[in-house]
């Protein structure tokens, strides 16, 4: 007996599927949301997000052990630090404080969690001001944040980082304000360009026709449809923010305690332990690539989602 | 032209100006100002005392300003803390590593980058594709100093195939002339030498180089995706052009200007991985030195960098304008 089924509602697989924007084409979000669902490589990436803030929200009730706590400190000597397996207690091993690694690790994932979240906020909000009085009011205040932004620009991302944490001493906070300040050049900049191109479209028009002030076209009109890029960009910000908020702890900018749980931190006590323990070296690495990588398939997609020109290809 | 690069160096001049002036005012709010980063945090307040009236630190901070302005244009960038020996000199002594690092990994990004991206872009959709568009992922995921540790372990600890760290074998005796030790060896004869030095340079070179490599790849990519089907190149299709022909001189050529940019962008990724590079294979470079000053609070050395990488990326961005004019005749540098 074969009975032919009625095609499923929204049955079509295709991740620029034209049908998406004609039947259910109610807003430029929801569009993107239905084609975000179907793309394998973002779904790939809100699982890795999904799970690593699981992690870092639960880690007090996942982590056998505390993010500084040392209960291995009588299991290892000068010469050994037991590694995976070695102690059943201990599953990933032990590093060289004693500290337990799998507390350290989700732990780390907190502290990544965070520092990531933090700066990428302060980058946004610093870089959306400076984009929105340079976009709204153009002329003279558009020159001269501009030309700051340019000179942010011309120092190495690293370096500027670097050199607010020195103002501001060793600290989890020095780093996530010195990662934010960094940020906020590239915000401010493309919410300029953004705004810019939108100044002449019609609704603006529309707008400054019907009599609104500038503050309401502004912040009412031209903001929100300018949005779009300012996410996709926080959403890969916060990629680069774990990574390099990993690279200030390797260098030693973090402060507090040598056996702080933080990932970067794990990698440059794992330095001299190279030869004999290179897992110390592996597991914390992988977790910061794996939870970078997932926010870039997460950013790259929406970017793709959102982009009017790959939507009706 | 000489215009056009004249131009270029008067716009320099604002960003140059406000730049110094951040780093005056960065210099004068580290914690207890410069006369503590210069002594330490265990200095009386008498010695504190005396090296501000020695250095002025007590002056009016507008005329603190325009002294040291005054002595960075005539290229006095003052005295590391950390060495005692002008910062200037520092640099240029381990300048040469850096560049040295630096060539090897760019050599690398653009060597692999470009082919790659290019087949990837001919073979759009199959292995090679897929292959590309993964390993630019793992490029730009990977933080450069947990690749450094892969390498080295695997090539240095594991296999024993190359050096893990250093610049040069201390057994070998090398005659230096130019503090590029590649170079130098191959100057004086000293082949062994040479190939010691360039040994040692292969690993931190491939760890730095993966992230341009990664963007390299990518744009050279999208950029030949969206070449390979333009009209011109159809027309010269369609003419019985030699396929060599086409690829080469309409496609690729045409491809290359995004590319070009893009390398010339690199610079500041390329710098803070040199820190991070040079860190974990004990690198002697100015990333290196630069990892020690941040920690000696050395501000003369990370303020005279800061100044030295604005001027190089602006003169590195003026020659990838100039050099549209000879990849794409068709740009005229107004």
């Amino acid at each position: 007996m074969s009975t032919i089924l009625p095609p499923a509602a929204g049955g079509s697989d295709a991740p620029n599927d034209p049908a998406i924007d004609a039947a259910k084409g109610t807003g430029l979000w929801q569009n993107a949301f239905l084609r975000l669902r179907r793309n394998p490589q973002a779904i790939t990436g809100a699982v890795i997000i999904g799970l690593f803030l699981l992690v870092a929200l639960f880690a007090p009730v996942l982590a056998p052990y505390g993010g500084n706590d040392l209960p291995g400190r009588t299991d290892i000597t000068p010469t050994t630090i037991p590694g995976p397996g070695d102690i059943d207690s201990f599953p990933l091993g032990l590093d060289r404080f004693g500290g337990d690694v799998l507390s350290k690790l989700i732990w780390g994932a907190q502290a990544s969690l965070l520092i990531g979240v933090v700066s990428t906020a302060l980058g946004l909000a610093g870089g959306m001001l400076l984009g929105v009085l340079a976009g709204g009011f153009g002329g003279w205040v558009d020159s001269v944040i501009m030309r700051f932004v340019d000179i942010l620009l011309s120092i190495p991302n690293l370096l500027l980082a670097v050199s607010i944490a020195a103002v501001l001493g060793q600290s989890a906070y020095a780093i996530m304000i010195a990662i934010g300040v960094s940020q906020i050049p590239i915000f401010a900049r493309l919410l300029r360009s953004t705004m810019l191109s939108q100044r002449g479209a019609d609704y603006i028009l529309a707008a400054q026709t019907l009599g609104l002030s500038r503050r309401t076209i502004t912040m009412s009109h031209l903001l929100p449809n300018s949005m779009g890029p300012v996410i996709v960009q926080a959403t890969l910000t916060l990629a680069t923010a774990v990574i390099d908020a990993a690279a200030l702890s390797f260098l030693g900018l973090g402060g507090g305690l040598p056996q702080t749980a933080e990932w970067g931190r794990m990698l440059t006590y794992a330095q001299a332990e190279l030869a004999v323990a290179p897992q110390l070296a592996f597991l914390p690495g992988a977790c910061i690539a794996i939870t970078a990588l997932g926010f870039t398939l997460l950013g790259e997609s929406l970017r793709e989602a959102l982009d009017p020109k790959t939507r009706t290809k | 032209m000489l215009r056009v690069i004249g131009k270029r160096i008067a716009l320099l001049i604002p960003t140059l100006f406000g730049l110094s002036v951040l780093l005056f005012l960065w210099v004068r709010s580290l914690p207890g100002g410069p006369a503590t980063a210069l002594l330490g945090e265990k200095a009386t307040p008498e010695a504190i005392a005396r090296v501000n009236e020695l250095y002025g630190f007590d002056r009016p901070l507008i005329v603190q300003y325009f002294t040291y302005i005054g002595k960075l244009l005539q290229g006095d960038f003052g005295v590391s803390i950390n060495t005692g020996r002008p910062v200037l000199e520092e640099f240029a002594t381990r300048f040469p590593a850096t560049l040295e690092l630096t060539i090897i990994a760019l050599i690398f990004a653009i060597g692999v980058g470009v082919p790659l991206g290019y087949l990837a872009a001919r073979h759009y959709g199959r292995l090679v594709d897929h292959g590309s568009v993964v390993l630019s992922l793992i490029g730009i995921t990977v933080p450069v100093f947990f690749l450094a540790f892969i390498l080295k372990y695997l090539f240095a600890i594991k296999w024993s195939l190359l050096p893990p760290d250093g610049r040069q074998n201390p057994r070998i005796n090398a005659t230096h002339y130019t503090d590029f030790y590649v170079l130098d060896g191959l100057l004086t004869g000293e082949y062994d030498a040479a190939w010691d030095a360039f040994l040692h340079l292969i690993l931190p070179g491939l760890a730095l180089g993966t992230i341009p490599l990664a963007i390299i790849v990518r744009i050279t990519r999208a950029s030949v995706l969206e070449v390979q089907n333009a009209d011109f190149v159809r027309t010269a299709r369609a003419k019985g052009l030699m396929e060599r022909t086409i690829r080469g001189s309409f496609i690729l050529r045409n491809a290359m200007l995004p590319v070009v940019t893009t390398i010339g962008l690199q610079l500041g990724l390329l710098i803070s991985g040199a820190v991070l590079t040079e860190t974990v294979f004990a690198f002697n470079g100015i990333g290196r030195f630069l990892r020690d000053a941040i920690f000696g609070l050395d501000y003369p050395v990370l303020q005279g960098f800061i100044i030295f990488i604005a001027i190089l990326y602006a003169l590195i961005n003026l020659v990838v304008d100039l050099s549209y004019s000879v990849i794409d005749p068709r740009v005229r540098v107004q």
